[in-house]
């Protein structure tokens, strides 16, 4: 039990990996696979839980972080491998823990090379928690593309028709984003004393002064910002950005999506919170209201697009890049409060930085379940066509329920987990930035459109019965229905009681705006 | 001070004995030829791998000294060789990619009597070059080693290009070399006897002596850019390089491994230990310089391997590419980037013989290397895909492989500027150019990657699939688990590594 407790979060990050490769050796046929990875992330999943549990008693180090392992890794460059959590990564850990075996389960379909497939995923879920855990910029920066192969393969292998076109587009954007944030870690490694230790920089960021390459701190700062800003405004993803991700997820196969809208997106939006909102308060200041204009950018246009699809996936996946969008308000919205001393402003900016990580947290839920639904669809009647589907509910209305109750808390009804997150960025970014806020609420209205568009086109309508002759469309089995009770479960808990989470993060975020 | 067992004159000269004796041996005797080749190989890699781990890094500098036993003595020329925290790093890599060479050349079947002698001449050459302090030794190993490349590609390369690229490359290096050899003639001569410790108007071959010799700065700066350029044409430096992409191609698949994985960083290193070391202040001049003629090596070589339409000319140019970060790594003239150059030789070299080990063994089965006709391999051949793919993430610097911790550290060095403290404000310019270069690397291997291994699979198309040996298998293995383990231990090497840079950025930074 210590060897658990002193490692804890070592053993989180590295037992998807070690179980990765305990996938492609043991000896079963297909069906022993899946439960065998199953059980592995679920053991995964009991760390995550016994994290939860641990945190609020452990102690905490200078920084606030718990948890903490500094061990020595790369000398030579003065990298080690320095791994703790705080209220925001631990929320995101957890979200992670939760995810992935669902995502497992859903793919109890998948037929084809189950045991690279598997592996791949659970390697992805090492990624995942790795850049969540990192506090050293090497480790993150490693871990940030460690997620980026198993994805890669999972859309370029498993994915639908175009999946090739898409999986590329998907790694070359990412990888132009990175290897910036990659120059832009060296200039700071440079700047500030050779070192990757990221509570070291950022207390040596205030001091950094004079010039660099010929040019002054200011503008090297501000570069950097842009650097990081970028990298990170890819993943989430931020408008103009976002282009990858649609197709990224229309070819991904399902429990491929779910992590990617689930977790992946995520990384961009932890990102700016764990490094840009805390490197650079002052460049955040000056440029927040871009951000904030680029997320309201987000929030109105991906809604739109939304509404104007007719592929039912491509739809959640707009929808993804519209929820994000307020993930990023709420970050416009604390970089702002780096410029204030209001205490009014700097109490706002808590209460929407708080709704924008309960609202990754929220839509991690939510996404992944849309997008297991989807799949459900798509696996009986192969095609996602929303004018070929219809009159569903008559047929599958189980799955009609689990549809609605899904989309509703996408769209934010009080009660389920999108209403007090998308509430709480909403009433925390409106004293900054007031005409902005109000011009987003556009995008919430245009969110119950495609909403009720998508339910209408898949539940209700004229059935067609070209679908229902060639094709057999039975209801939702146990193993998706077992998939999906968790996340309507959680759902449910945030959206009447979300302080059993909120009180973790507010912690954490208060420290963060230093409000 | 000197070694009390001859380990790396046996490292050198068993293979060469070997090479005579298979000779020697009757020609029907094609298995107990590839038999000798093995061992030979395998006892050099692994007294190469002894001295590595016996080697002591908190001393540092040239152990396992044999000699200087004079050999010409009125000329100063004397057999002296020895092993340091650079050297080791290469020998093993020689090691290791000359005894996969021999297990992938199994199915040569065309005089292998031969082919297998120059293989393990060439091997010798190498291995000497390597291990050399010796100025006169280092330049007769440099050309013993090429010479048996242009027998081996003329001979048993690809039919179509073999005479034409056999002739371009032995003309390019042997050039490249006669230029080093004037400069460094003139180096022999310029060197102060007396500050050297010999009798006024005696002159030395010996490296150790040499870089006491107050090499006069007018000398320097005059010889710098033939010896170091003279070396750089086996590097791949541009506009030198254009000999490496048609040698690659035209060579048998073991020759490419060598040629790509070990003899391009005998370019490397030769201008590293002769240029570099021997006119450090000529070095601190023109290297900021050269710096630029780098830079196009890694993004134009990355562009050109991005439009190949022949899957070993992707690996080719992709050589051209990666050497570029090599001497890139050189001229940020910091402990840092030093270390990632260094390391950067060790891992290309393993990644590049990964590759044409890869396209030998698809080549061998389908007769075609036009990637538009191949497709779907990784059904056929699941574990040369992978190997394929995790050296394709490596070279692209997926952190968790060697390419990672090598670019990394380069780019580090960029940013740093010289040890010196000299500023050249191009330098951080060079590294945001640079990056993109890995960037299209990554475009050009997910290209191949899904054509070749994920595209179409059509059983009806090829006519020869016989399955990969166990010897193929043991290869790719071998490889890819050595990417991973220095990619996650880095430490592995960069100790070794770090004392052998150390003594070179002190000379720098004076």
């Amino acid at each position: 039990m210590d060897f658990i407790n002193n490692n804890l979060l070592t053993l989180i990050v590295f037992s998807p990996a070690i179980f990765a490769v305990l996938m492609l050796i043991i000896p079963t046929k297909d069906r022993g696979l899946k439960y065998a990875a199953l059980i592995f992330s679920l053991i995964t999943t009991a760390l995550t839980i016994y994290l939860w549990i641990q945190y609020p008693a452990a102690t905490s180090d200078p920084a606030g972080f718990k948890f903490v392992v500094n061990a020595p890794w790369f000398p030579q460059i003065n990298s080690t491998y320095h791994v703790g959590v705080d209220g925001i990564s631990l929320a995101m850990i957890l979200l992670t823990g939760i995810l992935t075996p669902l995502g497992i389960l859903i793919s109890f379909r998948i037929t084809d090379r189950v045991r690279v497939y598997l592996a791949l995923f659970l390697l992805l879920e090492t990624g995942m928690l790795g850049v969540f855990a990192s506090l050293d910029l090497i480790i993150f920066f490693i871990f940030w593309e460690i997620g980026l192969v198993p994805m890669y393969f999972l859309i370029n292998v498993w994915g639908s028709k175009n999946r090739q076109y898409a999986s590329f587009k998907f790694f070359i954007y990412t990888m132009a984003g990175s290897v910036g944030m990659l120059l832009a870690i060296q200039v700071l490694w440079f700047a500030l004393g050779k070192t990757y230790d990221m509570n070291a920089i950022q207390a040596a960021l205030p001091n950094f002064s004079g010039t660099l390459f010929g040019l002054p701190a200011q503008t090297i700062k501000s570069i950097a910002f842009w650097a990081f800003t970028i990298a990170f405004a890819i993943k989430v993803p931020i408008w103009p950005f976002h282009t990858w991700l649609p197709d990224a997820h229309t070819e991904a196969p399902t429990a491929g999506s779910m992590l990617l809208a689930g977790v992946l997106l995520k990384l961009g939006a932890y990102g700016f919170l764990r490094i840009v909102l805390p490197f650079f308060p002052d460049q955040a200041a000056q440029f927040s209201g871009i951000l904030a204009i680029l997320a309201l950018a987000g929030i109105v246009f991906t809604a739109l697009a939304a509404f104007g699809q007719n592929d039912f996936k491509r739809l959640v996946a707009y929808s993804s890049v519209n929820h994000m969008g307020f993930v990023v308000l709420g970050i416009a919205a604390a970089a702002a409060s780096y410029g204030s001393t209001d205490p009014a402003v700097k109490a706002s900016a808590v209460i929407a930085v708080n709704g924008a990580v309960l609202q990754m947290f929220a839509h991690g839920l939510s996404a992944a379940a849309m997008f297991a639904l989807v799949g459900v669809v798509y696996d009986r009647a192969h095609t996602r066509d929303l004018n070929e589907l219809g009159g569903l509910w008559a047929v599958m209305p189980i799955y009609g329920g689990i549809l609605i109750f899904s989309a509703m808390a996408n769209l934010g009804l009080p009660g389920l987990a999108g209403f007090p997150a998308e509430f709480q960025v909403v009433r925390g970014a409106w004293p900054v930035f007031t005409l902005i806020t109000a011009l987003s609420m556009i995008g919430l209205l245009l969110t119950g459109a495609y909403v009720l568009k998508a339910i209408q086109k898949v539940l209700h309508g004229p059935v067609n019965h070209e679908l229902l002759h060639h094709t057999e469309m039975t209801e939702i089995n146990w193993t998706e229905r077992l998939a999906l009770a968790p996340l309507m479960v959680l759902m449910l808990a945030i959206g009447l009681y979300p302080f059993w989470l909120m009180g973790v993060i507010n912690q954490s975020v208060t420290k963060l705006i230093g409000g | 001070m000197n070694s009390p067992f001859p380990f790396l004159t046996l490292i050198t000269f068993i293979p060469a004995v070997a090479g005579a004796i298979i000779l020697l041996m009757p020609k029907e005797r094609g298995q107990l030829i590839k038999v000798t080749a093995a061992v030979v190989t395998f006892i050099s890699a692994v007294l190469a791998l002894f001295i590595f781990f016996t080697y002591d890094q908190t001393k540092g500098g040239y152990q396992f000294i044999e000699g200087p036993y004079p050999w010409v003595q009125s000329l100063g020329i004397s057999y002296l060789v020895g092993a340091d925290g650079i050297n080791l790093v290469m020998l093993i890599l020689t090691g290791i990619v000359s005894f996969m060479g021999v297990l992938i050349s199994w199915g040569i079947n065309e005089r292998p009597k031969e082919f297998f002698a120059f293989f393990l001449f060439l091997v010798a050459g190498v291995y000497g070059v390597f291990m050399s302090l010796d100025l006169f030794l280092l330049i007769f190993f440099y050309e013993l080693s090429i010479f048996p490349m242009y027998f081996l590609i003329a001979n048993w390369g690809w039919p179509v290009t073999r005479e034409y690229a056999a002739m371009k490359l032995t003309l390019y290096l042997l050039i490249g070399s006669i230029v080093a050899l004037i400069g460094l003639l003139a180096v022999y001569f310029s060197a102060d006897s007396v500050a050297m410790g010999l009798q006024p108007g005696e002159h030395t071959f010996n490296m150790l002596k040499l870089a006491q010799g107050n090499i006069p700065l007018a000398v320097q700066r005059f010889w710098f850019l033939p010896i170091f350029l003279g070396f750089g044409v086996l590097a791949g430096i541009w506009p030198f390089h254009n000999w490496s992409p048609d040698g690659h191609v035209a060579a048998p698949t073991a020759v490419s491994m060598i040629h790509a994985g070990v003899l391009m960083k005998l370019g490397a290193y030769a201008a590293l230990v002769t240029a570099v070391k021997l006119l450090p202040d000529a070095a601190k001049e023109f290297l900021p310089f050269i710096i630029f003629l780098v830079t196009i090596n890694v993004v134009y070589g990355a562009a050109i391997a991005m439009v190949q339409k022949d899957f070993k000319y992707v690996i080719g140019f992709s050589s051209v590419s990666h050497m570029g970060l090599v001497t890139m790594g050189f001229a940020t003239m910091n402990q840092v980037g030093l270390n990632g150059a260094v390391l950067q030789m060790f891992s290309h070299g393993i990644m590049t013989a990964l590759f044409f080990s890869v396209v030998g063994m698809i080549y061998d089965r389908t007769h075609t290397r036009q990637i538009p006709e191949l497709g779907g391999f990784i059904k056929f051949f699941p574990i040369v895909g992978i190997a394929f793919i995790i050296g394709g993430l490596a070279s692209m610097g997926m952190p968790g492989l060697s390419g990672f911790v090598a670019e990394l550290q380069i780019f580090m060095g960029l940013w740093s500027g010289p040890a010196n403290g000299a500023i050249y404000p191009w330098y951080p310019i060079i590294a945001i150019l640079a990056i993109w270069g890995v960037v299209l690397t990554a475009a050009y291997v997910l290209r191949v990657v899904q054509q070749v291994f994920f595209g179409d699979w059509d059983p009806h198309k090829w006519h020869d699939l016989r399955p990969i040996n166990l010897g193929d298998k043991f290869v790719l293995v071998t490889f890819t688990l050595i990417l991973i383990v220095v990619g996650l231990f880095p430490g592995v090497l960069m100790n070794m590594i770090n004392s052998g840079t150390a003594p070179v950025v002190k000379l720098l930074g004076g």
